[in-house]
């Protein structure tokens, strides 16, 4: 059957690519067109080397080193590992009546320093359904959800998001602490007691406490928030942990702004329903925004002056914009090229949208040092594609993380082919 | 008699000359009150077209004229008709989304607009969906600029029994009559699995199990065979007809073929025995949606001529969606049964085509080639079919409404949009002119025209 006979030689391929991955030091990409999204800009025909994990060169028609394992790419798209910048990956498996739901902290004891990073499972099954559609990295993030059946919510400050590589290794962590959230707006009022004024004093009384933490360390005062919230505080405070900020309302986008510049900390945008109506002074305060550019219903009255230009109007403004997945955040993290390509759709440039799912996140959360871009000295985290990587018709063929070429199933791979099996004699379980 | 009052009595007569001319019998309560706009003759020229029926043409005209699709073909003659240069743009039949909430879970999301889950009982087939719709959602306008012409309005999954659906034109009105599609049968919204079970388990109420669930429906369906055939025996002249009963008579009416199934069901397991009820008790599954697990029932779906209305990608959401493949609807079209891309979402419903994209290159991965021209079905014929609506709507067929979306490229690319959309040869929608398109009464005075032109 043609397409019994086509798995076959899939599996062959993929067993290939990963054996020799697995002995190789030395790794050669070569002859595709690849968008480094870096210095380099796009090189036709290139060859990408990578060793121990990092690309050690980039450069059109070079050969491959000697006992380099090469990749020929031909005819191929090249380009880094997207990076989502929200969501619950390795917290959680199935969302509603089944868990676990790690991302969702209750109650009064711990909000600013609830750190994400010690609940993260890099083997979760969502983890392989998203790097095999070429997601890399991953930031974690706290959720300050719902009110549970006792009636106790999140918190306006609720908590520590952390960086993740989507390898599916012990070594997945990469970065503790990387911003801290908080929700302002409509989401922060039902946090806060009821308005969103409410929210925004709460977080201007968790940042006076830390800083008069800070001014008396040692002298240890009687403080509403727990030591270990007035500790992680001190890194919003020294401008090394940005606030991601869930917010729509050109307002209360506002009030923000203004608070960040009064504390001297730094803040990320996530939502930004109507930020395109504040951009320019966004810009100003190098103020960045996560969002997703299909909501452009008024899903509530924060949102009422949602657009569908709105990506391409902040770009427009000098704002930095990242593409979250919009929908589910989580399951279909896979989904940020489709937030991309509907950003171009509606007027953003092609270059633009591609770095919004690859170095922008990187450059927003800090790592951009390490990752985001194909560049000699960054991690090795790159995907080749057949065809233009925003079309949703297109898919990897191969991923690598950190130089390791990825092994290119996941459970719901396994369950497409033991159904593709419909001339088996055996029942489904018996298939493989 | 002074001026204003001749001007109301005329006013008066024009409205009932257009109530006369309203597609479904005008004399019965709850009609459909549907005028199209008035649209001229519009010849569509050197486009790609997707007809719906499995083919494609390039460089193909459409013609359009009286509402209705005239021709399809190369040089056609414009006569008087308004020339469009299409070349380089894709020409297909309306989209039809056969399952969206769309004014019954209307934006923005208040509790007010919370109107699609009459969750008091676990059946209320007596509760018709059109009774909840807002036709003010912007919603059915952002839905319009991603190509929409036509859908059915479904209530929520809480209910073993949710109530009847709505089929309507994605057009503006007043109130959903004016929305309506004329002719279009009623659905039953039925529902399986988690929701019912756990809505009314919760409460310590049955269902509290999908055995729950089950025992649920045949219950329901014994009583509505009871009543089917008193109202018969009535009919017959033999004894008193039982006294009305809006809950059972929704309920005959699918046993007698007039209101078609429309079963929210994820796994399956729980399909293949929605199956066996429908047989028991005489009454065809018209489909399955969500049907999360419906490749793993393809042959199923073919032999029972069900079709299946999925998500692309949707998964992991609640544990009856944890199985979901994006290859999912392309196992089922490959199985021959019917395979339809359907949103459930005021979001997804704007992008039906790139949905369906994502399944074209899913397939393609495990090596099965679908063509555009096939893939269309998936969000025109097929739901039409499955609405029964299909003699009317669906592909550019002679004679059929000329619900037509002019996109700037392939459909199947992400970079395309809706450029002009045409419902009943009315045009609708212009992306490049917001005079020509819809701005709901919620929508006025916003900085943005949500859906508006670009």
């Amino acid at each position: 059957m043609r397409i019994r006979n086509f798995l076959a030689s899939l599996t062959t391929l993929i067993l290939l690519v990963c054996t020799s991955a697995v002995y190789a030091q030395s790794i050669a990409i070569v002859g595709g067109t690849v968008h480094t999204v870096g210095p380099q800009g796009t090189i036709e025909n290139a060859t990408i080397v990578i060793e121990d994990g990092r690309f050690v060169s980039i450069a059109p028609g070079a050969a491959a080193p000697a006992g380099a394992t090469t990749i020929d790419a031909s005819g191929k798209i090249i380009t880094p590992g997207l990076f989502t910048p929200v969501g619950s990956l390795g917290l959680v498996e199935v969302g509603f009546s089944a868990g676990p739901l790690d991302m969702l902290q209750r109650g009064d004891q711990f909000a600013a320093s609830f750190d994400i990073a010690d609940a993260y499972n890099p083997r979760s099954t969502l983890i392989a359904v998203s790097r095999i559609e070429g997601v890399t990295r991953a930031i974690i993030t706290p959720s300050a959800g719902f009110p549970d059946e006792a009636g106790n919510s999140g918190r306006v400050l609720h908590g520590l998001a952390a960086m993740v590589n989507l390898g599916g290794g012990d070594d997945s962590l990469e970065q503790r602490a990387i911003a801290m959230m908080v929700s302002l707006g409509q989401g922060g009022s039902g946090l806060a007691g009821g308005s969103r004024a409410g929210a925004v004093l709460t977080l201007r009384a968790a940042l006076d406490e830390a800083l008069s933490y800070r001014a008396e360390k040692g002298e240890l005062e009687d403080y509403n928030l727990s030591l270990s919230d007035l500790e992680a505080l001190q890194g919003v405070l020294s401008g090394d942990v940005p606030l991601f900020v869930d917010v729509d309302r050109a307002s209360d986008i506002s009030v923000l702004i203004n608070l960040v510049s009064e504390y001297g900390i730094r803040a990320i945008i996530s939502g930004g329903s109507e930020a395109w109506m504040v951009a320019d002074d966004l810009a100003a305060a190098d103020i960045p925004v996560v969002l997703a550019p299909q909501d452009i219903l008024p899903g509530n009255f924060d949102r009422i002056n949602a657009r569908r230009e709105s990506a391409a109007m902040l770009a427009e403004a000098g704002v930095t914009i990242v593409f979250a997945d919009g929908q589910s955040q989580t399951h279909n993290a896979r989904n940020i090229t489709q937030s991309a390509g509907n950003a171009v759709a509606n007027g953003l440039s092609q270059d633009a949208a591609l770095r919004a799912i690859t170095l922008a996140p990187a450059e927003v959360f800090g790592v951009a040092d390490r990752v985001g871009s194909i560049e000699v000295g960054k991690e090795a985290d790159v995907v080749i594609w057949p065809a233009d990587p925003l079309e949703l018709t297109s898919y990897p063929e191969q991923v690598y993380i950190k130089g390791n070429a990825v092994e290119m199933t996941s459970r719901q791979t396994l369950l497409r082919d033991r159904y593709l099996q419909t001339d088996s004699d055996k029942p489904p379980a018996y298939r493989r | 008699m002074n001026k204003s009052i001749v001007a109301i009595a005329t006013l008066a007569l024009f409205v009932a000359a257009c109530e006369q001319g309203a597609g479904d019998d005008e004399a019965k309560p709850y009609s459909s009150r549907y005028q199209p706009m008035a649209g001229g003759a519009t010849l569509l020229t050197g486009a790609t077209v997707l007809t719906g029926t499995g083919e494609r043409l390039d460089g193909a005209d459409v013609l359009i004229s009286d509402g209705k699709i005239q021709a399809v073909g190369e040089n056609l003659d414009a006569g008087d008709a308004t020339v469009i240069d299409a070349s380089g743009r894709w020409v297909t039949p309306g989209v039809i989304d056969v399952h969206s909430h769309l004014g019954v879970y209307a934006s923005p999301g208040t509790q007010s607009h919370s109107d699609g889950n009459e969750a008091t009982s676990p059946n209320t087939a007596e509760v018709w969906a059109e009774h909840s719709v807002w036709p003010h959602d912007p919603g059915f306008v952002t839905a319009l600029a991603g190509g929409v012409t036509s859908m059915q309005i479904l209530p929520g999954s809480a209910n073993l029994f949710g109530g009847r659906s709505v089929t309507l034109k994605n057009v503006p009105g007043r109130n959903v009559q004016d929305m309506k599609f004329p002719g279009a049968p009623y659905g039953l919204k039925m529902a399986c699995g988690e929701n019912p079970k756990r809505v009314y388990g919760s409460r310590g109420q049955a269902p509290g199990t999908r055995m729950g669930n089950v025992a649920g429906y045949r219950t329901a369906w014994i009583k509505a065979a009871d009543y089917k055939k008193k109202m018969e025996a009535a009919e017959g002249g033999k004894g008193e007809p039982p006294m009305r009963d809006l809950q059972l008579e929704t309920l005959a009416g699918v046993l007698s073929g007039e209101i078609l199934i429309h079963n929210h069901c994820y796994r399956g397991d729980e399909m293949s025995v929605m199956l066996d009820i429908a047989k028991e008790f005489g009454y065809k599954v018209t489909a399955f949606h969500h049907a999360v697990e419906a490749y793993k029932i393809a042959d199923l779906l073919e032999e029972s001529g069900t079709c299946a209305a999925m998500w692309a990608d949707w998964w992991g959401f609640k544990m009856e969606a944890y199985d979901g493949i994006r290859e999912n609807a392309a196992l089922v079209d490959l199985a021959g049964a019917c395979a339809i891309i359907h949103s459930d979402s005021a979001v997804g419903i704007q992008r039906l085509n790139q949905e369906t994209a994502k399944v074209i290159g899913a397939a393609a991965r495990v090596g099965i080639d679908i063509q555009p021209e096939h893939a269309i079905k998936w969000i025109t014929s097929n739901p039409a079919k499955a609405l029964g609506i299909d003699a009317d709507t669906g592909t550019l067929e002679e004679g059929k409404m000329a619900d037509v979306v002019l996109w700037s490229g392939s459909p199947f690319s992400v970079y395309t949009r809706a450029d002009q959309v045409y419902v009943d040869g009315a045009l609708a929608f212009d992306r490049f002119d917001e005079s020509i398109n819809p701005v709901t009464d919620f929508s006025l005075g916003t900085a943005a025209t949500a859906g508006g032109a670009q």
